[in-house]
């Protein structure tokens, strides 16, 4: 029974995440804590965390934290396949539909009109991670003491070196976090 | 695209491997697939890549499994999108399942913690430097219509914080209409 309320509930999260993990928040919020209670205020916090310290998408962690929580690995796994399986049906119907139809001009025109809108969208995620880099959880301020140079000269570091040299973006990230972990940890 | 074990398992083993460094939100997936895709691979032209950037964005579920399903669909089919899925989704299975044993210490581990913060600088630069490639060929194309959607669509999300089905909805109604449009008087908005 437990099985089909975890597969449920994250196949309502996965349903209706819309725009990225941030979006999908209040959603998660409402199914784990307050509709279900498997997880306190603080263990979704704590959960927010990891996710952010971890790679994939903060639906699909949680779907996987809660699941082990809950029911080990069996739940795991049908908390995980819940979350997937409604983008993987509405987005193969799309890749089908894309495939058959893309030269409609119609269709060219829908894509016309996305394609600079992903990238506002992608320059939108990129500022809001920006900030919470150089400024942390307040935001943005003219406050020159309360920024962290130390991000502000790996993003500038990062950014030429990709620019000019075109290296493999992960090298990028890793360097990133081996260089600046070591400096937060020791200055 | 030929299908055969190895592609399939370069395909496997190139989600799989994106996943497990897809730190700081889905979008940082686009410039990592890009990169694999695109310009390593040749398997994609950089309008597809972008094309499916924006499907993956306008449908619902996370931006890394939607890109994912859609570039292995687009590479080999049914069974592509099977393989992408699979290799996305066991990176943060697997890292969450162990992680969820020990959650309380892994949070509170500084030296995690500095690297994570850390990488978040390198995460920003990655996205940056993808932003601008894309907006920069958007502007080098010159047509004022696309230019004004990505401001556009930028102020709406950013400073106003409009939903982002209703933008997703509203440019490619646009997109259509003006296509539409264009057929049938001969111009080219977009």
């Amino acid at each position: 029974m437990v099985y089909l309320q975890l597969f449920w509930s994250f196949f309502q999260i996965g349903l209706f995440s819309f725009g990225g993990g941030m979006a999908a928040m209040p959603l998660i919020q409402n199914q784990i804590v307050d509709l279900h209670g498997w997880l306190t205020l603080t263990e979704f916090t704590d959960l927010i965390t990891i996710s952010e310290m971890t790679p994939g998408p903060i639906a699909i962690n949680s779907a996987t934290f809660v699941g082990t929580q809950i029911a080990g690995l069996g739940g795991a796994l049908v908390a995980t396949l819940g979350c997937i399986l409604p983008s993987c049906i509405i987005v193969s119907l799309v890749a089908w539909l894309y495939s058959r139809y893309k030269e409609l001009a119609v269709i060219q025109g829908v894509l016309a009109g996305l394609r600079p809108t992903v990238v506002a969208l992608i320059l939108s995620a990129g500022l809001s991670i920006l900030v919470l880099s150089f400024w942390g959880a307040g935001g943005f301020t003219w406050d020159i003491a309360s920024t962290d140079f130390i991000a502000v000269a790996l993003f500038a570091v990062g950014l030429f070196l990709l620019r000019r040299f075109k290296p493999n973006p992960i090298l990028i990230m890793l360097g990133s976090g081996v260089i600046g972990g070591a400096c937060y940890l020791f200055i | 695209m030929k299908r055969n074990l190895k592609d399939y398992l370069k395909l496997f083993k190139s989600t799989f491997f994106l996943s497990a460094f897809t730190f700081g939100g889905g979008y940082v997936i686009i410039p990592l697939m890009k990169r694999k895709f695109v310009d390593e691979l040749g398997w994609l032209e950089e309008t597809e890549m972008l094309n499916m950037a924006a499907i993956a964005q306008s449908s619902p579920g996370a931006m890394a499994v939607n890109a994912s399903i859609l570039v292995g669909w687009r590479l080999m089919g049914i069974s592509g999108a099977a393989i992408a899925i699979l290799g996305t989704v066991l990176p943060p299975l697997i890292i969450l399942s162990v992680i969820s044993l020990f959650y309380a210490a892994f949070r509170d581990n500084a030296i995690v913690s500095a690297v994570l913060k850390g990488m978040m600088a390198g995460v920003c630069a990655v996205i940056f430097d993808v932003v601008i490639t894309m907006g920069g060929q958007i502007i080098k194309a010159k047509k004022i219509l696309p230019i004004l959607i990505m401001a556009g669509a930028f102020f709406v999300y950013f400073v106003l914080h409009i939903n982002i089905i209703y933008i997703i909805l509203f440019c490619a109604t646009l997109g259509a209409l003006v296509s539409l449009h264009d057929k049938k008087t001969g111009k080219e908005h977009l």
